[in-house]
């Protein structure tokens, strides 16, 4: 022993020693057991997971068979939430929609996470011309009435799935790049990241492990929260008439197809689509919130 | 002390309520103060000595709870007023100071106005009076041209001066009993002097009581009546200061006494007694290290706002002079030596380390390093450097200098992977191990997460990084700084005994020449980014050459012994 003489410091504490994964998983089921409005939004994902993943499976009806026998019939124990003008089941339909209303949500974001966040972080991390480059472009991009730009963007490109996932994470762009910025600003001089250069790290190596890392559970946050807005955002475009076009079910159309028969009284064709996609950002933006609580740790005792 | 006392505080326990059930984080605690009294409550971190103060101005966190006891200031029982009262008792009868004076005070707006918000909030002045008292209560805090710096702004204010304009606003209502959490940490040696004269001449003139809460056992026995000592929430021991400081009762105390790095004793005898004393013997001074000679940052001053300056005005040619921080710096630390950089805050002390570190490019001078001259490698490209392994850093804020997201193990890894020093799993697990072992980490602490170890864990983890890669010159900034008392004397034996056994020379950056006097054999004193005095480190603290000196070495509090 080199360290003759000196006595060991205090006891080490007690308590979680762990990963922090199952620490993590520990403080999400705390916050999860300690607020229902939490644990009602996870349910409501849980619900809205199962029918995008088994939504054919699900639906009593064939979302796309019309039957005009049956059109515009109102909410009954055959058809819980009616049928529309064609005769279509728009309980079947509204769940079937689940999954593309989902899908182009999550790979929207998932894109605007990874290009946007590490625009920001580069930003945050280097400043100088990086910062100001990726600043300009999203001033740009909010120069912009969003919606009108998302509109532009598919008009321009094309009406496909793709360009909406390309448009709704364009039109994010700044959100991503401008927290991660300031997220890496913070931490750029910070004591470990000083620790990183004197062991030798390079500064792509010092981004991509020291300070990337530390911001994702900010991140995940806003994720959480732009997954309703590209929700609205994606049936937004289908409901103008952009984007995914009819048969395909899809929750903006169908409530354009719907809205013009609220005047002649058939509600229920826009309201129970309306709901759907109502329900989904709400439960979006909870869990956002409940998000905020498990990851920050200064909410942890 | 016959009259019953201004506060008194009856076998208090605070609870806090965590997810593991209910804490107490003080217990039992019995304190009174007399009317006119100093008295300073003395405890390492977690010891209880805020809360006790926040129960007693009712300001806890929502979790936390006065589960028992009884507090009575002036004949009113705190714990019964309603909420109303008590918003008037704040600040009119009781107040305090706290640690951070920046943040105490509102940035955006004039510390006169802010001084007039409180004398209005408890109708001590009018509309007509206001301004007047304002700056006589600034005058008060011995502040220059108070009327011109009514109408200042924090952040143009120096940090001794924001804690004066606290202090004001804390004093500005006359009120009887005055609570200071820690008010001059953080601040330099002659400031803190400087706060600590007012704040006791103030309190004195007008028979106020003072409750002086700090870590510091040296200040609390210079500036205070009567000392109270809290362990883990619970009083250890109360006794006036010399009483203390003569026959301390409590072992804790006398721990406490022991750690307090202080003139005159050597680094083992900070540690508890029956430490063995090995030997720190001084390893000979050897070659030349690292020379430093005309060492220079300057930093361009810009014009009248930039671009708008460089349009219309300064057409005359009277560029504005670089500031330089560091200014024309040339000394030598040879092989085993220990050299201590001491100098108050924004003497360019850190600006000189972290050049030395090439973190920081310099305006001019050398640094020639093993006989190699490394000063002329730009900073961004050090980090490739063969040289750099060889000079590392231990920071001032273990917390900081760990990244939250890896293992102690890996912290200390990263080294050894990017300098290749070891390679393969096992081995590296190893060699991590026998460097926790040699700084006194348990081994299996090394899987924990930093937010998982307590301050001085973390502490060694960030010496283990430092010596991973075998450095001739270690930097140390402020090592120790943000430790308790009895850690603190823990880690700095340790760092000497690192440097005995491997053969290791420190650059050692402090503001505390108490704890400087125990780790260097050499001190270089800095001011304004010059050297103002440099020699043996005992040579220079006992027959300083300069006034600067001087008045450093008179600003530290001593207990009276």
């Amino acid at each position: 022993m080199s360290a003759t003489g000196t006595p060991a410091l205090e006891p080490a504490r007690p308590g979680r020693a762990g990963s922090g994964l199952t620490a993590t998983l520990a403080h999400a089921r705390h916050v999860v057991s300690g607020n229902p409005v939490t644990a009602f939004a996870f349910g409501l994902l849980l619900i809205l997971l199962a029918c995008a993943v088994a939504g054919p499976a699900l639906a009593p009806y064939d979302p796309l068979a019309s039957d005009t026998m049956a059109a515009l019939q109102p909410p009954s124990a055959a058809h819980p939430f009616g049928t529309d003008q064609l005769g279509r089941d728009i309980l079947s339909r509204v769940i079937v929609a689940a999954r593309l209303d989902l899908a182009i949500a999550v790979f929207s974001v998932a894109l605007v996470f990874a290009v946007g966040g590490l625009a920001g972080v580069a930003a945050g991390f280097y400043g100088g011309w990086t910062d100001r480059i990726v600043g300009r472009i999203a001033d740009t991009i909010m120069a912009f009435p969003l919606f009108v730009l998302a509109m532009g963007v598919v008009a321009a490109l094309g009406n496909t799935v793709t360009n909406i996932v390309l448009a709704t994470a364009i039109i994010n762009f700044p959100l991503y790049a401008r927290l991660a910025r300031a997220e890496a600003a913070v931490r750029r001089n910070a004591g470990f990241v000083l620790a990183a250069r004197l062991t030798g790290n390079t500064d792509a190596r010092i981004l991509l492990t020291g300070i990337l890392p530390n911001i994702l559970p900010i991140m995940m946050v806003q994720m959480s929260l732009t997954m309703g807005y590209a929700i609205l955002n994606a049936a937004g475009l289908s409901f103008i008439g952009l984007g995914v076009r009819p048969p395909t079910p899809e929750w903006g159309i169908m409530v354009a197809e719907g809205a013009s028969f609220i005047v002649s009284g058939e509600w229920w064709i826009a309201l129970f689509p309306g709901l759907a996609l109502m329900l989904a950002v709400f439960c979006f933006n909870l869990i956002g919130d409940g998000l905020r609580d498990i990851v920050d740790p200064q909410r942890r005792t | 002390m016959t009259a019953a006392p201004l506060l008194d505080i009856r076998d208090l326990t605070v609870t806090f309520a965590t997810r593991r059930g209910t804490v107490q984080a003080v217990r039992h605690v019995d304190l009174t103060v007399a009317k006119g009294e100093t008295v300073g409550i003395v405890g390492e971190s977690g010891s209880g000595k805020s809360v006790t103060s926040y129960a007693v101005m009712r300001i806890l966190d929502r979790a936390g709870r006065v589960a028992n006891g009884a507090v009575t200031f002036s004949g009113i029982d705190l714990r019964a007023v309603r909420e109303r009262q008590m918003r008037d008792l704040r600040g009119r009868e009781i107040s305090m100071i706290f640690q951070n004076p920046r943040a105490a005070l509102n940035p955006i707006r004039k510390i006169g106005h802010q001084i007039e918000d409180v004398l209005r909030q408890h109708a001590q002045a009018g509309s007509g009076d206001a301004r007047a008292k304002a700056v006589e209560a600034l005058e008060q805090v011995r502040i220059a041209r108070a009327a011109e710096r009514y109408h200042a702004y924090p952040f143009e204010l120096s940090g001794g001066m924001c804690q004066r304009v606290v202090i004001a606003l804390a004093l500005a209502c006359r009120p009887q009993l005055l609570i200071a959490d820690e008010p001059t940490t953080g601040l330099d040696v002659t400031t803190q002097k400087a706060v600590m004269d007012l704040v006791v001449d103030l309190t004195r003139e007008r028979g106020m009581s003072t409750i002086l809460i700090t870590h510091d056992l040296g200040l609390a026995a210079a500036y205070c009546d009567r000392v109270v000592v809290m362990e883990k929430g619970t009083v250890v021991e109360s006794a006036a200061s010399e009483a203390i400081f003569r026959a301390p009762a409590h072992p804790y105390t006398r721990k406490l006494m022991r750690a307090t790095p202080r003139p005159g004793i050597g680094l083992r005898d900070l540690l508890p007694e029956g430490t063995p004393a090995a030997p720190v013997g001084a390893a000979p001074a050897g070659d030349p290290l690292l020379t430093v000679s005309g060492l220079t940052k300057a930093y361009p001053t810009r014009g009248v706002g930039g671009l708008l300056g460089r349009l219309f005005g300064r057409r005359d040619g009277t560029e504005a002079a670089p500031v330089r921080a560091v200014d024309g710096l040339s000394f030598t630390i040879r092989r085993g030596e220990s050299v201590g950089l001491v100098g108050e805050s924004g003497c360019g002390k850190s600006t000189t380390s972290t050049m030395v570190m090439r973190l920081l490019d310099l305006s001019a001078g050398t640094i020639a390093f093993r006989g190699e001259e490394i000063g002329r490698v730009p900073a961004a490209l050090f980090a490739r450097h063969p040289l750099r392994p060889k000079i590392q850093m231990v920071f001032q804020d273990p917390t900081d200098s760990l990244n939250p997201r890896w293992t102690a193990a890996r912290a200390i890894a990263d080294p050894l992977h990017r300098f290749g020093l070891v390679r393969g799993g096992e081995a590296v697990r190893a060699r991590c191990e026998e460097l926790a072992r040699r700084v006194g980490l348990p081994v299996d602490l090394l899987d924990r997460f930093p937010h998982q170890l307590s301050g001085g864990q973390k502490a060694r983890v960030g010496i283990a990084r430092a010596i991973a890669s075998e450095p001739d010159l270690l930097i140390l900034d402020e090592p120790t700084a943000a430790l308790d008392v009895s850690v603190q004397a823990v880690v700095l034996n340790l760092l000497a005994d690192l440097k005995r056994d491997l053969g290791m020379s420190y650059l050692f950056v402090s503001h505390d020449l108490n704890v400087v006097r125990l780790l260097c054999d050499r001190v270089i004193v800095m001011r304004a980014g010059r050297i103002v005095e440099e020699g043996e480190t005992e040579a220079v603290l006992r027959h300083p050459a300069s006034d600067y000196t001087r008045e450093l070495i008179a600003s530290i509090p001593h207990p009276p012994l």
